[in-house]
């Protein structure tokens, strides 16, 4: 359609919603995202592109990126943890954490690839700094 | 249509009781109590509310709670709740509705027993898919990494989000409804409980109780009244709900409502004589005296240094303390409103800031999501 937003670009959501998705892929180890018609990346996963309200495809992110932000989350009880937003190269940012260093190493800009962690029983996208090239 | 510069005039402003409140107290009551001192402080009474505006996070319906509550039936009413700065979105759509003539004696309020019933209680987070599993720990942990994100920029130093909190605790200490009462130094914020690296409990906004209301007719009606204080300009502005889809987390969406609210009042930041911008951490005042055009991007920190924003500093900035020590019960902005309103009529003892006119109040909501300006002053010319 070259005007308005055909009705069909909707995701139908009676199989499987935007975040089953992405679940079912995490669980086959992928970081999945979504693109638009001209190819911009488009997280976290919706049924319409976001501005537009056109239909996205699926992706699957090569996994590596760099951190946005960082903080260090002092519980009043357990260990400190890491809590980052990661920006991945494909073009969109998410909330995780970078794990395999200390929680207050992890500085903004470094270097992370991602790898599946069971976080409450499922399989969920975490960091570790990527290897030195 | 657009929006008339002082078409609409606050002509009330109460708090409600502040702090720690009795057991069993209700947000509806401390509204009520608030609405009830508000409608004292400018000589109107019950039957003539005709237009009701509330938001709480512990009361879903807040306006069919506080109506039915008050025994009145407003024409007309407004529950818009997008956080602390929810209730300079209600200054705006209350000039939107008196103007439309939807109603005359425009009532706005607030209420929160967060301290007594705990914050978990008062706000507890919606479940978000992509942010839970890693448990920020929300809302201070986004703006800590806006913080960090602004020192990695801008060079922005530890020291000088401490200056923001020892600035606050100033104030305070000539505010008699402070809850903080005694002084506070660089040294002891820096050394406080980390909370979210970089940000320590210091800070951090208080975690009271309390709420208020304000009361609003138009110019025409509200030049027999005493003191009435200018509606001179409105902006507000979403940018994003969760923090992981802010767009930059240095910039926020001030740098448009800001502009919204100076453009229709005719105002520049050099005309603002107090600046109460939504303090519920150090590193917000930051980003709001720079993207409200007080300073330039990035130099907010250098902007606050050496009690610049202090009493006797070049630029007065939350003079009753602010949410990081005079009072912060969940949603803060209508504090800031009534503190703005009380320093232009030139009511705050101690604290007043000489020859004051023009008062910015700047809220903000969620997680830096919504952004909320109010200016405030003499009737336009």
């Amino acid at each position: 359609m070259q005007d308005g937003i055909d009705s069909s670009a909707a995701q139908e959501l009676k199989t499987a919603s935007p975040l089953s998705t992405f679940e079912a892929h995490c669980r086959e180890g992928r970081l999945a995202y979504q693109i638009t018609r001209d190819g911009h990346a488009v997280f976290p996963p919706r049924v319409c592109a976001p501005g537009t309200g056109t239909p996205l495809d699926w992706r699957i992110s090569a996994g590596l990126g760099t951190v946005y932000s960082t903080t260090v989350v002092h519980p009043r009880e357990g260990a400190p943890y890491n809590v980052a937003l990661v920006d991945l190269d494909e073009g969109f940012r998410m909330m995780s954490r970078v794990d395999g260093v200390a929680p207050e190493a992890v500085a903004i800009g470094l270097r992370v690839k991602v790898r599946m962690a069971d976080i409450d029983h499922a399989l969920r996208p975490v960091f570790t700094p990527a290897e030195a090239a | 249509m657009s929006l008339k510069p002082g078409s609409i005039a606050i002509v009330g402003a109460a708090e409600s009781e502040l702090g720690q409140v009795a057991p069993g107290t209700t947000p509806t009551d401390l509204m009520a109590q608030g609405v009830v001192r508000a409608l004292a402080d400018c000589g109107l009474t019950l039957p003539e509310v005709d237009g009701l505006f509330a938001s709480t996070t512990q009361q879903r319906f807040a306006t069919m709670a506080l109506a039915e509550y008050l025994g009145i039936t407003p024409r007309y009413q407004d529950n818009t709740q997008i956080g602390g700065s929810s209730f300079m979105s209600h200054i705006a759509h209350a000039m939107m509705a008196i103007n439309a003539g939807l109603c005359e004696v425009a009532v706005i309020a607030y209420g929160s027993t967060q301290r007594s019933v705990s914050r978990a209680a008062a706000s507890p987070r919606e479940y978000h898919p992509y942010e839970t599993p890693y448990q920020p720990f929300l809302p201070a942990s986004a703006y800590a990494m806006a913080a960090a994100r602004h020192m990695h920029v801008y060079g922005t130093t530890r020291e000088q989000l401490a200056e923001v909190a020892v600035a606050a605790r100033q104030w305070a200490l000539m505010n008699p409804k402070a809850w903080e009462k005694k002084p506070l130094t660089i040294g002891e914020v820096i050394s406080a409980r980390m909370v979210s690296n970089p940000l320590t409990v210091r800070d951090c906004c208080l975690v009271t109780d309390g709420g208020g209301a304000l009361v609003l007719v138009s110019a025409a009606r509200a030049k027999r009244m005493k003191k009435p204080v200018y509606v001179l300009g409105v902006g507000e502005t979403l940018s994003h709900a969760s923090i992981s889809s802010m767009p930059e987390l240095t910039v926020t969406g001030a740098a448009r409502s800001g502009p919204q609210a100076f453009t229709m009042a005719g105002l520049t930041p050099a005309d603002v004589d107090v600046a109460m911008v939504y303090d519920a951490f150090t590193i917000n005042t930051i980003l709001f005296l720079e993207d409200l055009g007080f300073c330039a991007k990035g130099e907010g920190g250098a902007f606050v240094s050496g009690g610049a924003i202090a009493p006797g500093g070049r630029l007065a900035v939350n003079t009753n303390g602010g949410g990081l020590s005079y009072c912060h019960p969940g949603m803060y902005g209508l504090l800031l409103l009534i503190e703005a309103v009380r320093q232009v009529r030139g009511e705050c003892g101690a604290r007043q800031v000489p020859n004051c006119e023009i008062a910015l109040a700047h809220g903000n909501g969620g997680v830096l999501s919504s952004q909320a300006t109010v200016l405030l002053g003499p009737a336009p010319d």
